[in-house]
């Protein structure tokens, strides 16, 4: 029984993270209706920022975070502007090219990084890495813990933001209906673009709060390129509260799946949860709710 | 213009069957081997990506199952991995029949998310069920035949199959109904055009060919492993972006973009080292921004730009 | 038994009620026109016909076979044809190659579909652009290749969705001519369209429609002058 509380208990606070990253890839996906594939290389990048400051310059990872976040928010609004809004004119017999675009752009992050940092792992270890909280019988590392209460903390405050504040509005309002929040004034393409840059910055923020908990190298972006799908497609596209929920799901299948399939088919669930829910539950697990 | 192509085709392959007589370098060899390779995956995906529209970002799972058919044969019966060229392909396309039956079911990026996601599903798979499969360690076979000549036409030959099947296929009424598919969906449907069959029928053949390349390529290389075969940026993005790079939805294309991306990678290993991919992935963008249909798809662009630089130079100044 | 006929047809998205109850029927050779108001529900009669969306309640037969059962692209194939209100040509085909999509219903040859699609070029005026991308064409051929597309096909029955919104008097004629060759030829015709001075002209009879069901039904004078139309089109103040 224990195991299994702290299995799920560790899902909860693992998905409570990976949920973060999957709402940078839902705003992005909300607003500019494609889908990002380049999302995990940002999370990456984003990582590569924090672990330079931890070690060259011995600034904690919580803090390193922000300065992560800006300068990916600043990397995602030009990619945004000066690629993948030039598609807009570009006349292709693939509708997919956007897509294709990411593709192209997590190949240039992942091997620029590659470049510079080689393919070695590296990991940052603090001075509360190894610590351990307990709850009963069960164990909880600290860095684990603390990170799941930032991401929601994050979380919240990106609620509040997009439901209260007027760029919050517009950034909605673009990604139900762009015409009409055109007619009604906003200035989509600004929007789109912040959106893109808020998306990245997300991803950051993620990113950093995993870092003490995951190796990091060039490659480890694609891992969480898949998560944020299928957290994304549980939660049903363009929903920040759907993809907070869906990131839950994900953490506790994978804990469970590792504990009781085995570590090695540990992916193959949440791909074959993504599957079903696509075939089966196309609005994600809200269209359940509403039923 | 049909028999300024046919002469061209003709000439193609002339040139292409008298080549080993004067390129004898093993390298040069190896390269044009792996451009044979990469054509028929090329080709084989833009039947199905270019044609009709449905773009799969997992044909890796159908390279993979051609690869570990000869790859298996051999590890668990003995029988010459060369039978793998005939299995290889039809196990390839058996499977296409219930992925396509799934994925079908999607339209767009959600059919291609799953056909990423069903791919990688394989790699995982593969990888874990290691008593059958010998897992991360991978098959190592020892190649009876080590002449590359032989290997130049075995490729040349397989390559020759694909493009004439797929320009059958193509110049068929399954082909309009393809492209018709790609275009409209729904207006093909009103048109009485079974979509999801028809998607079907461009699945099948594009597997059976992707899973031939994967069953040369064991054959070729003599090693392969889940990660390798199965990979996602190497083989099924790297079959997207082949396609775009020479031509989309043209018959020459994916040949050229072969050609392109495996000349290019070996120029760019030589002399820019691990900035190689780099240079590529800002090459995959470039393109994808400025010639969204190949260079094939875009000759009519490249040739304006061309002239008009012409012009414009011996008109300025 | 008509020649076409829906009994009691209800389309339901949600809550909304698009079609409500209605039934109709058309006989062979003649061409019934549907008028009313913005969102009274003419686009969707259409889609549960070609079955681009399930019915929720009721039955349509087509020459005496029920056929809100069957998958949308059989409808085709039984002799239904239509067009689309907002045109769906095939962006990257010439217009021959949309016409041939269309022709390859009955023939599996090149050749053969190349003739046919030929044909109706001839037949639709559309042979100075025969070999034009679709996607350069301007509206009012675009919609005239949707019809000549639908043709290739072989209907019976002839779906079309608002042929002449958009195009000026003397496209618009034109278009009515070309619908008027279509008929001369047997093909049975149902029409959607919003100008009451197109349809007064070529309705053999109209079927008025709002919030989804019949308001009046019978010989163009006869509907024009229905009370319930007249209100529906122009007020209360009118009737």
């Amino acid at each position: 029984m224990e195991l299994f509380g702290q299995t799920v208990i560790c899902g909860i606070l693992l998905g409570g993270m990976y949920a973060l990253i999957a709402i940078g890839m839902t705003l992005i996906m909300g607003v500019m209706k494609i889908v990002n594939l380049a999302h995990g290389a940002l999370v990456m990048v984003g990582m590569y920022v924090t672990y330079v400051c931890f070690s060259e310059f011995g600034i904690d990872p919580y803090l390193g975070m922000f300065i992560a976040m800006p300068v990916l928010f600043f990397i995602g609004c030009l990619i945004q502007k000066y690629m993948i809004n030039r598609l807009v004119e570009v006349d292709s017999i693939l509708p997919e090219n956007q897509v294709l675009l990411t593709v192209g752009i997590m190949l240039v992050l992942t091997e620029g990084i590659r470049v510079y940092f080689k393919s070695d792992y590296r990991s940052v270890i603090t001075s509360y890495s190894g610590n351990t909280a307990f709850l009963g019988d069960m164990s909880i590392s600290i860095p684990m813990l603390v990170g799941f209460l930032i991401a929601m903390a994050f979380t919240m405050l990106l609620h509040f933001f997009l439901t209260k504040t007027d760029l919050g509005k517009s950034i909605r309002a673009t990604s139900q209906d762009r015409d009409a929040a055109v007619y009604m004034g906003v200035n989509a393409s600004r929007i789109t673009m912040i959106t893109f840059g808020i998306g990245s910055a997300l991803a950051a923020a993620g990113g950093s709060l995993l870092l003490p908990l995951f190796y990091l190298f060039p490659d480890i972006g694609h891992l969480f390129t898949a998560k944020s799908f299928i957290i994304t497609i549980l939660g049903g596209m363009g929903s920040t509260m759907g993809a907070a929920f869906g990131g839950l799901i994900l953490g506790i299948a994978e804990s469970l799946g590792a504990t009781y399939i085995s570590m090695g088919y540990k992916d193959v669930v949440g791909l074959v949860i993504f599957i079903l829910v696509l075939l089966f539950l196309p609005g994600g697990f809200r269209s359940l709710v509403k039923r | 213009m049909k028999h300024k192509n046919i002469l061209l085709t003709v000439a193609f392959f002339l040139v292409a069957f008298l080549l080993p007589l004067f390129v004898k370098a093993p390298y040069q060899l190896h390269i044009l081997i792996l451009i044979f390779i990469w054509a028929i995956i090329g080709t084989s995906w833009n039947l199905l990506g270019g044609y009709a529209g449905q773009v799969s970002f997992g044909h890796a799972a159908f390279f993979g199952l051609g690869a570990y058919s000869a790859g298996l044969l051999t590890l668990h019966y003995g029988i010459s991995p060369w039978w793998g060229m005939a299995l290889g392909p039809v196990v390839a396309a058996l499977a296409s029949l219930p992925i396509g039956v799934i994925c079908f079911r999607l339209r767009g990026p959600y059919f291609a998310l799953a056909m990423l996601a069903l791919g990688e599903i394989f790699r995982i798979v593969f990888l874990n069920i290691a008593s059958f499969t010998n897992g991360a360690k991978g098959i190592l076979i020892m190649p009876a035949i080590t002449s590359k000549e032989l290997y130049y036409y075995i490729g040349l030959l397989a390559l020759a199959v694909t493009l004439l099947t797929t320009y059958a296929i193509v110049h068929s009424k399954i082909g309009y109904y393809l492209v018709s598919i790609r275009e409209d969906q729904d207006a093909a449907t009103s048109l009485g055009i079974p979509t999801t069959l028809y998607k079907n029928l461009a699945l099948l053949p594009s597997a059976f060919f992707t899973g031939l390349a994967g069953a040369l390529y064991m054959n070729y290389v003599a090693f392969i492993d889940p990660n390798i075969v199965f990979n996602l940026t190497n083989i099924s993005v790297m079959a997207i972006l082949v396609v775009m790079l020479g031509g989309v939805a043209t018959t020459w294309g994916p040949t050229v973009g072969a050609a392109l991306y495996i000349v290019l990678g070996e120029l760019f290993r030589t002399t820019l080292g691990s900035a190689n991919v780099l240079v590529f992935g800002v090459l995959v963008c470039l393109i994808i921004m400025f010639l969204p249909n190949g260079i094939v798809g875009e000759l009519d662009l490249i040739k304006r730009m061309v002239t008009r630089k012409k012009t414009s130079l011996s008109g300025g100044v | 038994m008509s020649f076409f006929e829906t009994r009691n047809i209800t389309k339901r998205f949600g809550g909304l009620t698009a079609v409500s109850n209605l039934s109709f029927s058309v006989e062979q050779g003649e061409i019934l026109g549907i008028i009313g108001p913005n969102g009274s529900g003419k686009t969707t009669v259409f889609n549960v016909i070609s079955r681009f969306f399930p019915l929720t309640l009721g039955e349509i037969y087509f020459k005496e076979k029920r056929i809100d059962t069957v998958p949308a692209h059989k409808i085709c194939d039984m002799g239904i044809g239509r067009t689309f209100q907002v045109v769906k040509p095939l962006q990257r085909m010439t217009v021959l190659e949309n016409i041939m999509a269309g022709a390859f219903l009955r023939t599996a040859g090149i050749g053969k579909a190349r003739h046919k699609a030929e044909e109706i070029i001839e037949f639709c005026g559309l042979d100075r652009y025969t070999h034009r991308e679709a996607k350069s064409l301007p509206i009012p051929l675009r919609k005239r290749l949707e019809i000549a597309r639908a043709l290739a096909t072989e209907p019976e029955l002839l779906l079309l969705d608002e042929t002449c919104a958009g195009l000026n008097p003397k496209e618009s004629e034109s278009a009515i001519a070309l619908i008027r060759r279509i008929r001369d030829t047997g093909v049975t015709i149902i029409i959607i369209e919003h100008i009451m001075k197109v349809m007064m002209g070529i309705s053999d009879r109209i079927l008025a429609i709002n919030f989804g069901g019949e308001i009046a039904m019978g010989t163009p004078k006869e509907v024009a002058n229905h009370p319930e139309v007249i209100k529906a089109y122009l007020g209360d103040a009118y009737a």
